[in-house]
């Protein structure tokens, strides 16, 4: 299943194309398939009521118990039905207050296995709130967290079980040191014997931690505080990783290490992280939600999020020779051209950015008129689009393209 | 269960890991030795006892159990580890009661330290044995009581200092409610029972009792049941308000 498994019976059927619906045979196929799925939700309900209503005194549990499981059916599919459930994190309209300040406002999203989710937002937006309430350590005023479809308010010890968290800045037990500590999370992790130690040499390895095993963390410099925080986030290899600015105070490599380590666990977790840096979202996220005075204001790919940039797709052209210098007014005469914007011009080689119409690919029609015009190229690139200017233009409300904002 | 004896390893262990440990038992120590020696007459009583010397062990606590119950919870708030701790696979009460424990038992150590007093009085004369351990579990017991009011305090503040006057002063109500001075307080205009509850509430009257060497099930129960509240108040507390 795919990220939005949440698919019902009823969303398949919605969802497919208009266009084939009057395609008789695959109809017939799909409310086949609807009709199945039906009865095996209709027979689980069915069993769970009968529970319900034959509980007696426990029977306020056992309907929480009822709405539980039927959020869980709508989240992982029905039981019996999709035997591996995948894990994934389901957040429901989750509000935060703190006095005056509303720190999360109605945030909904799903994430599913095998993507990387990159939180983004200026200071403030509530992307640390938000963590903390699907790490059970906040109580959301209002809305649900769901994680392997479990509600965290419901069975919180089974949740953070299956979650590795790396808490904003860190905190660590600044009198241990890092074997002791890490010592401690493998026994509450529930390692015990060989297979903690193995588990810790495995992970201290995977963090180079190796050097300052044994020096008290509140030693350690920054970086290695980090990682040793790290380490615990990752230890029991959860299904669910949480990573509150992980690279905040690495040194370059230990950065690209980190990213790789994401990478490398990508696959078989969900891993929610947030971050400033907005390469780091390119280089491991698979998707991106900004978030911005609480609201989600954008979801979706680091590769769509450049394509908002007003930048997207334009050229960047240095060119030299005669008339280069009053080139600006043919490159705007050119069609699919929507501006054409001079850089200043030094040693005799102009610069220009051009920003193509929505949907334009301007590079050879560009290169034909330098050609024409005699001019030597010396610089033409096609700029991807700059998230920088994107993150800034959706979390002030600006729009970013043409097109506007979402 | 196992969660408890982890958390519990961890925080006993650092206890010993910072100078705290090493402080509180020689001051314990020196001072309990101090106070039966000097202001308790040990010697010129002439008796074989240490009544002198437990008499002294309310007071004693009243300074030095804050101190040590002052960081429980503070120190995780204002360091942060208590997001770390609570994100855990525990429940709260566990946390709680493993947290409350690995103090009590510390406290539990720094008292064992006194033994070369109990020593002394063997060596010296003939004591009643019986009223000894009785007036140590009495002493366990009062400690416990004041650990507990220390941790659900502490766990109000990211601020030591704030815990520690605090927790100070609910348990100086505690003793003083048992006080003949209070109470005398209180005999003069107040009705015989409202004395006798105000008293009852005292941790003096209880832990007196025990130290006469009878452990009665009223006593016992007493500490028992505060310690309990006590921790109760605390988990709902951090419940209440962990992140705050
Ligand atoms: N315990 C608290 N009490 C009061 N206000 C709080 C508390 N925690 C967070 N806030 C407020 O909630 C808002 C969101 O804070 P949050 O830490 O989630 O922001 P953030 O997106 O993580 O910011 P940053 O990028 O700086 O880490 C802020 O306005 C903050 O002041
Ligand atoms: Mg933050």
């Amino acid at each position: 299943m795919g990220p939005v498994a949440a698919a019902t019976a009823r969303d398949t059927f919605d969802d497919r194309p208009e266009g084939q619906a009057g395609r008789y045979s695959e109809w017939l196929r799909a409310r086949r398939d609807l009709k199945k799925r039906y009865q095996s939700l209709y027979c689980a309900l069915r069993e769970r009521c009968d529970i319900a209503e034959h509980g007696g005194a426990k029977r306020r549990r056992r309907s929480t118990d009822l709405r539980c499981w039927i959020t869980r059916c709508a989240c992982t599919g029905i039981p019996g039905e999709n035997e591996n459930v995948e894990p994934k994190v389901e957040i429901r309209h989750l509000s935060k207050r703190f006095g005056q300040i509303t720190a999360v406002d109605d945030v909904s999203f799903c994430v599913g296995r095998g993507e990387v989710l990159g939180f983004l937002g200026p200071n403030g937006a509530g992307k640390s709130t938000t963590m903390k309430m699907i790490t059970g350590f906040l109580a959301p005023d209002s809305g649900s967290v769901i994680v392997g479809g479990d509600d965290i308010a419901l069975a919180p010890v089974a949740v953070k079980a299956r979650i590795g968290y790396l808490p904003e800045g860190a905190p660590l037990y600044a009198d241990m040191t890092p074997l002791a500590f890490l010592n401690f999370v493998a026994e509450i992790r529930g390692f015990r014997g060989e297979a903690k130690r193995a588990r810790i040499e495995q992970t201290v390895q995977r963090v180079n931690l190796e050097e300052v095993l044994n020096q008290p963390i509140a030693t350690l410099s920054k970086g290695f505080k980090r990682r040793v925080g790290l380490a615990q986030a990752i230890f029991h290899d959860p299904e669910v990783l949480i990573l509150d600015e992980p690279t905040d105070g690495l040194d370059p490599n230990q950065k690209h290490e980190v990213r790789a380590l994401i990478r490398s666990m990508a696959q078989a977790k969900v891993i929610i992280l947030s971050t400033h840096i907005l390469e780091e979202v390119e280089a491991v996220c698979t998707r991106a939600i900004i978030i911005a005075r609480g609201k989600v204001v954008c979801d979706s790919t680091p590769a769509e999020l450049e394509a908002r940039s007003r930048l997207h797709n334009a050229i960047t052209l240095a060119v030299k020779g005669d008339g280069a210098h009053e080139a600006a007014q043919s490159l705007r005469d050119l069609s699919g051209v929507e501006a054409v914007e001079a850089l200043g011009h030094i040693d005799g080689i102009a610069r220009y950015q051009i920003y193509p119409k929505a949907g334009e690919l301007l590079a050879a029609t560009v290169s034909q008129v330098a050609r024409e015009r005699g001019w030597e190229i010396v610089q033409l690139t096609v700029e991807r689009g700059r998230l920088d200017e994107v993150f800034r233009a959706v979390t002030t409300g600006e729009s970013a393209s043409s097109e506007g904002g979402m | 269960m196992a969660n408890i004896w982890v958390i519990f390893k961890r925080e006993l262990a650092s206890y010993f890991m910072t100078p705290i440990a090493y402080v509180f038992i020689v001051i314990f120590v020196f001072l309990s030795g101090i106070f039966a020696f000097y202001m308790g007459n040990f010697f010129a009583r002439g008796q074989a006892d240490l009544e002198p010397f437990f008499g002294f062990h309310p007071w004693l606590y009243l300074f030095l159990i804050p101190a040590l119950a002052m960081r429980l919870w503070a120190e995780e708030r204002k360091t942060g580890t208590i997001e770390l701790l609570l994100t855990l696979p525990i429940s709260i009460p566990q946390a709680v009661v493993a947290k409350y424990l690995a103090a009590w038992v510390f406290s539990g150590i720094a008292l064992a330290f006194t033994f070369p007093i109990w020593w002394t009085v063997n060596f010296l004369g003939d004591p009643d044995n019986g009223v000894i351990v009785a007036s140590y579990v009495g002493s366990m017991l009062m400690a416990g009581a004041f650990l507990a009011i220390g941790a659900c305090v502490s766990s109000l503040t990211k601020n030591q200092v704030i815990a520690f006057v605090i927790t100070a002063v609910v348990c100086l109500i505690f003793v003083l409610s048992g006080y003949p001075l209070v109470l005398d307080f209180f005999s003069g205009w107040a009705p015989q029972f409202l004395v006798e509850t105000i008293s009852s509430f005292s941790f003096l009257s209880h832990f007196n009792a025990i130290a006469k060497g009878v452990i009665d099930l009223r006593d016992f129960v007493y500490f028992v049941s505060l310690i309990a509240f006590w921790l109760f108040a605390n988990a709902v507390l951090i419940e209440l308000k962990k992140a705050d």
